[in-house]
């Protein structure tokens, strides 16, 4: 039995300790928010925080992420608030929707690290994530955009 | 207003619904043409909860709109909605989407199956759903008028209220609804005049957004039902492979393995969840017997197709006298362009899931192909089509993969619930994606091309070879027409510019590697080609590119306001730093007319960057602006992938790539920025979701021309080689 702590509340998982997070938190924990994508950390759809750290689920094991915080999309906020989320939803970010969850992730790891990105720190925050439908120039606008919310630029 | 005649033969079905309500549906029989195609209609049992509905409103005056197109990011759970609250006047901030189920009401108006793809949403339901919104409008207002006891014509409706202007009184649409449910449609359906649109026009934030930026939107890997497995299959390393023998000893000794069966698309490890189906299947020990494809190499292909590209095809187009024009041209150039098989890679990795019972069978699955899937289900397990429902979830990206003519990864599904009998979930990984076949053709063209001695372009002749998407599946007797599949020679027979002899002719190589539609589908070869090629020819003839295009497209003047708004908007003309180059392209694709300017440049090392991308495009009167845009976005980066990164190539019948390590995506610091145009219209809506990805690679390619002198004829772009 293995004991985590995700998005703030204590949950137990009876797996193999080898078993990648990703998969015990979508098909145990039922958190299906967090994407699988490609299975070997290189599209970033999987991204969830340990202990504030952005990181790829589906090749971090369970038993590695014991004792940690473990923050997922839907832990983001319950209420659609975070600067991340207002900015997305304002810029409509997502098309197909699917890599968001690992893009908002890694956005706020970066957010959380720099109040004010520049473009290149986005590019270089980012880099891990891949959306196929291709909605980078938003994703940048948006990372800008949640920033001056942060900093108290308000909803535009 | 304009009064909307309706055909006596279309008839409206109206009833109420479950908890109260007014369900309207419009069933068009004489666009409902491929009924052998199609499941039967389901009659609206009076009373009773239809889903042959597009239009739900309730007693808690929600009004829900069924979309009969799947979601996979081109915004339809929002545009499509916009055309039906337009004219029902609805209340946009209350509005919902459901998908449909499957039915014959929800049927392509021209291809007669429910289906999404060939970028026809919008155009395909401009009409209906908007005919949709005025008839649930004026039923409304009918039943408001019974209720008052006034006449109709006093009466409007205005954000889900029926309001009587004269007296102050209003009555909400759900309030309205049951006695609305009992009324008889109208005949006569009322369309607004267009200067009187409300939304459509206008930048709609789309609807499916909060789901998706907070987890909660369900894609189908997101989908449990009860007491259903995981099933991760071993498909053979070669295409049309069998299975010899399996030894599933070490597959079933992982812990949560329950089963391991052999079915007809491989070997399936039954799980009770992915990680250990996935560990089972790599630990399974399989003998295949290769069959006819082992020796497949995209190396000997190209060869193959090289050869052929140099004998005459099958004639697609030709005007006038192209060989003596060629003979008597100032100046003649003979070019060879190519490009790879491209597989979709959609960000969600197929899946399906299906609880197959004795008398019916459930599946949930992110489909374009609802009519089809549904058929092939059927017949799989054993059922009528009816027997069969469909829930379409949210797409986690289609590009055409989710269309799959064969059905492959819906009948597999079937199959496999059917051994494991039990509730199933099959996952591909993404390896079996990039593996699993079904890709964009890899395609060879001979191009030739003659100018006169003033420059212009007088023979134009274009050899294509590739392999035929339609050919064996059941859309061959409309999409094959002697001997020519449409879409091999689409966006190069249907040439715009003004070239007065030139001719076309197709090659269709048959071999053993399954070929699709993908995002663009002829239009993503020949629009390199052509395009590339043009900008050669027009060098040849020591023209500007944008001017000759400019010139040649005098008949064109759609195509021409696109070209010339996007040569402003990039500044074409002015200076570049060294090392910098423009290049410019245009498409005709779907009904929509693009060009696109691109900026890129080359460092000493052969460092090729794309930083600039700008786009105009007329896709007629469009529904929502931002999302014409976003679109173009998407279009531009996955074009970009295609020219600048991936190749799929097979060496003794086995793909030799697997994951993004090695067919790899553009990523967001390869992004260039973007900037979109659109030109304004009132002509119908035409395509969105493809025409923007053709333009894309010659546009680079002329680009990097501009700044080395280099051509590129073959993708995706190496200019180390």
């Amino acid at each position: 039995m293995i004991t985590l702590k995700v998005n703030g509340k204590k949950v137990s998982a009876d797996v193999d300790p080898a078993t990648p997070l990703l998969w015990v938190l979508r098909e145990t924990l039922g958190l299906t928010g967090t994407k699988y994508g490609c299975g070997m950390a290189q599209c970033g759809a999987c991204t969830v925080h340990l202990d504030g750290e952005a990181i790829r689920s589906c090749v971090k094991r369970v038993v590695d992420a014991e004792g940690k915080n473990i923050t997922t999309i839907e832990g983001l906020s319950n209420d659609l608030s975070h600067p991340l989320q207002q900015a997305w939803i304002e810029l409509d970010v997502p098309q197909c929707g699917y890599c968001q969850s690992g893009q908002l992730m890694s956005a706020a790891a970066l957010l959380a690290e720099s109040d004010n990105p520049t473009d290149n720190e986005i590019d270089e925050g980012m880099a891990g994530n891949i959306c196929r439908c291709g909605t980078y120039s938003r994703i940048r606008q948006a990372i800008h955009r949640a920033a001056a919310i942060k900093t108290g630029g308000g909803r535009g | 207003m304009n009064a909307t005649e309706m055909k006596r033969r279309d008839f409206l079905k109206t009833g109420a619904a479950v908890g109260g309500g007014l369900l309207l549906s419009m069933y068009l029989p004489e666009l409902a043409h491929a009924a052998s195609m199609a499941g039967p209609s389901v009659p609206n049992a009076g009373g009773a909860f239809s889903p042959n509905a597009f239009i739900r409103i309730a007693v808690d005056d929600s009004v829900t709109i069924i979309v009969n197109k799947s979601e996979m990011g081109q915004g339809v759970y929002t545009s499509l909605p916009m055309l039906v609250a337009e004219e029902l006047e609805a209340d946009w901030s209350r509005i919902r989407v459901e998908s449909a189920p499957v039915d014959a009401a929800y049927n392509h108006p021209s291809f007669g199956i429910q289906m999404t793809g060939g970028s026809t949403s919008t155009a395909s339901e401009w009409e209906r759903l908007r005919k949709m919104g005025a008839a649930g409008r004026m039923m409304l207002i009918a039943a408001a008028a019974k209720k008052w006891n006034v006449e109709p014509q006093s009466l409007h409706a205005e954000k889900s209220f029926v309001i009587h202007a004269a007296s102050g009184r209003r009555s909400s649409f759900g309030s309205l609804a049951d006695l609305a449910a009992t009324l008889t449609p109208p005949t006569n359906i009322l369309l607004k005049d267009p200067k009187d649109f409300k939304l459509i026009g206008k930048s709609t934030r789309r609807l499916d957004t909060p789901g998706k930026v907070n987890g909660s939107a369900q894609f189908g890997l997101d989908i449990h039902v009860p007491g259903m497995m995981t099933a991760v299959i071993l498909r053979p390393p070669v295409f049309g492979g069998k299975v010899v023998s399996v030894n599933a000893d070490r597959a079933k000794a992982v812990a949560g393995v329950k089963d391991v069966l052999v079915v007809p698309t491989g070997v399936a490890v039954i799980a009770n969840g992915f990680w250990p189906a996935k560990l089972g299947r790599d630990r399974l020990d399989v003998t295949w017997d290769d069959g006819p494809n082992a020796t497949l190499s995209t190396v000997g292909m190209r060869e193959q197709f090289a050869k052929l590209a140099k004998t005459p095809g099958l004639v697609a187009r030709k005007l006038g006298d192209p060989a003596k024009a060629l003979a008597a041209a100032a100046k003649t150039i003979v070019a060879e362009y190519e490009v790879p098989y491209l597989a979709h890679a959609m960000m969600e990795p197929l899946n399906c899931v299906v609880d197959l019972r004795s008398d019916r069978c459930e599946i949930w699955t992110g489909t374009q192909f609802q009519t089809v899937d549904r058929m092939a289900a059927a017949a799989t397990a054993g059922l009528k089509p009816e027997q069969v429902e469909i829930h379409t979830t949210l797409l986690g990206g289609g590009f055409g993969r989710r269309a799959n003519p064969a059905s492959d990864f819906v009948v597999e599904a079937v199959q496999v619930a059917k051994a494991a009998k039990v509730p199933v979930k099959v996952v591909w990984t993404r390896e079996d994606d990039i593996r699993g076949g079904w890709y964009r053709p890899m395609w060879y063209d001979r191009m030739a091309g003659g100018v006169d001695a003033a420059g212009n372009p007088i023979a134009w002749t274009h050899t294509i070879v590739g392999q035929s998407i339609m050919q064996g599946t059941m859309f061959e007797p409309f999409g094959i027409k002697n001997g020519i599949d449409d879409s091999s020679v689409e966006g190069a027979a249907d040439l715009l510019y003004g070239i007065p002899n030139l001719q076309v002719d197709l090659h269709t190589p048959r071999n053993g590697v399954p070929v699709q539609w993908w995002r663009s589908v002829g239009h993503s070869h020949n629009g390199f080609a052509v395009e590339a090629f043009f900008d050669e020819l027009a060098h040849a003839g020591g023209k500007d590119p944008y001017e000759l295009r400019h010139a040649l497209l005098a008949k064109q003047p759609r195509m021409r306001a696109v070209l010339d708004l996007v040569a402003q908007k990039a500044n074409w003309g002015k200076p570049l730093p060294p090392g910098h180059g423009r290049g410019i392209a245009t498409h005709f694709s779907f009904d929509s007319y693009v060009a696109q300017v691109a900026e890129v440049s080359v460092d000493k090392k052969g460092t090729l960057r794309v930083h600039r991308m700008v786009c105009a495009v007329d896709c007629g009167r469009v529904i929502n602006p931002d999302s014409v845009k976003a679109q173009m976005e998407g279009c531009i980066n996955f074009g970009l992938t295609a020219a600048l990164k991936d190749e799929i190539t097979l060496d003794r019948g086995r793909v030799q790539q697997r994951n993004f390590h090695d067919y790899p995506m553009l990523r967001i610091n390869e992004a260039p920025e973007i900037e979109v145009h659109i030109v304004p219209s009132t002509e119908n809506p035409t395509g969105v979701g493809e025409p923007g990805v053709p333009p894309v690679a010659p546009a680079v390619a002329n680009a990097v021309f501009a700044a080395t002198g280099k051509r590129v004829r073959r993708l995706p772009i190496r200019l180390s080689n």
